[in-house]
C-alpha cells in the first residue's frame, strides 16, 4: 500500500539531490537544472496532497509552478548566452563583480 | 501493482536525478533530467493527476529542457569547462551534509503516521475539472501567469540582442 508518507520521502529526496546539485556544481546550466529539479519534487508534493484531500486547487498551483519554471528558464539561459558572450564562461564561481 | 509501479518511476527518478547532478557533461545532465521529468509524469498520472502528468511532458520535457539542449548546443562547451569545482572537498562536503540535514525534518514531516489516500470522484484531475477551476476561481493568477510569460519572452530576447540602441 503506497502513502502520502512514501511521496513525501521520495518527494524529499529528489529535493535534497537538487539542493546538493546547486551547492556542489559550478556550471550555471547544471545550477539551473538543479533548481528545475527542485520545483519538480515540489510539483510532487502538491499533486500528492492533491490527491490526498480530493481539492484539485493543487493541480493548478502545479500549473502555476510550470509557467513560472518556464520564465525562469527562458531568461535564465538569455542570461547565460549574455555571459557567456561578454566572458566566455559558464563557471559561476568566476561571476563575482558584485562580490564585496 | 501499485507497489510496482511507486518503486520502478521512484527509483527511475531518483537514479535520474543522480545523473544530473554527477554526469561530468552537461548534455548528459541535460538528457538524465528528462528522464526524471517522465518518471515523475508517470506518479502524476498514477495519482490521478492527468492534465499535469501530461503538462509535464510537454512543458517540462517537452519545452524546457528543449530550450536547455539548445543553449547547450549554442555554448558548445570544451568538455568539462566549469565541470570541476575548485572549491575544497572540505566545503562540498560540508554542503552535502547541509543538504542531508535538510533532509530528516522533510521525512519526518508525517508525524509517525501513515497518511492514505481517500477515494475522489471520477473526473478528478481531467482537464475539464481542473480547467473549470482554473477559468473561474483562479482567473486572475492565470492572467497574471500569462503576463509573466509576455514579460520573460520580451527580456529573453532583449538579453540575447546583440546590439542594443
Amino acid at each position: 500500500m503506497i502513502t502520502v508518507n512514501h511521496y513525501m520521502a521520495l518527494s524529499a529526496i529528489l529535493f535534497v539531490i537538487g539542493v546538493v546539485g546547486v551547492l556542489t556544481r559550478r556550471n550555471i546550466l547544471i545550477v539551473m537544472m538543479s533548481i528545475e529539479l527542485m520545483l519538480n519534487a515540489a510539483n510532487l508534493l502538491f499533486v500528492t496532497f492533491a490527491r490526498q484531500t480530493g481539492d484539485m486547487t493543487g493541480h493548478v498551483f502545479v500549473f502555476m509552478v510550470m509557467a513560472v519554471a518556464a520564465a525562469e528558464a527562458a531568461v535564465g539561459l538569455a542570461i547565460t548566452l549574455a555571459l557567456f558572450k561578454n566572458r566566455e564562461t559558464v563557471d559561476i564561481d568566476e561571476v563575482n563583480l558584485l562580490k564585496g | 501493482m501499485e507497489i510496482l509501479m511507486f518503486n520502478l518511476f521512484g527509483g527511475l527518478a531518483v537514479a535520474f536525478a543522480l545523473g544530473t547532478i554527477i554526469s561530468k557533461r552537461p548534455v548528459n545532465s541535460a538528457i538524465s533530467l528528462i528522464g526524471t521529468m517522465f518518471c515523475l509524469a508517470g506518479l502524476f498520472a498514477m495519482q490521478d493527476a492527468h492534465l499535469i502528468a501530461t503538462l509535464q511532458i510537454l512543458v517540462y520535457a517537452g519545452a524546457i529542457m528543449v530550450l536547455f539542449l539548445f543553449v547547450i548546443m549554442l555554448l558548445n562547451l570544451r568538455e568539462k569547462v566549469g565541470a570541476e569545482s575548485r572549491r575544497q572537498p572540505f566545503w562540498q562536503l560540508l554542503a552535502v551534509v547541509v543538504a542531508g540535514a535538510l533532509f530528516a525534518p522533510l521525512v519526518a514531516f508525517g508525524g509517525g503516521k501513515w497518511l492514505g489516500f481517500k477515494n475522489v470522484a471520477p473526473d478528478f484531475g481531467s482537464t475539464a475539472a481542473v480547467g473549470r477551476l482554473l477559468y473561474t476561481s483562479y482567473i486572475l493568477p492565470f492572467e497574471i501567469a500569462s503576463v509573466l510569460l509576455l514579460a520573460a519572452l520580451v527580456g529573453a530576447v532583449i538579453l540575447t540582442k546583440t546590439k542594443l540602441r
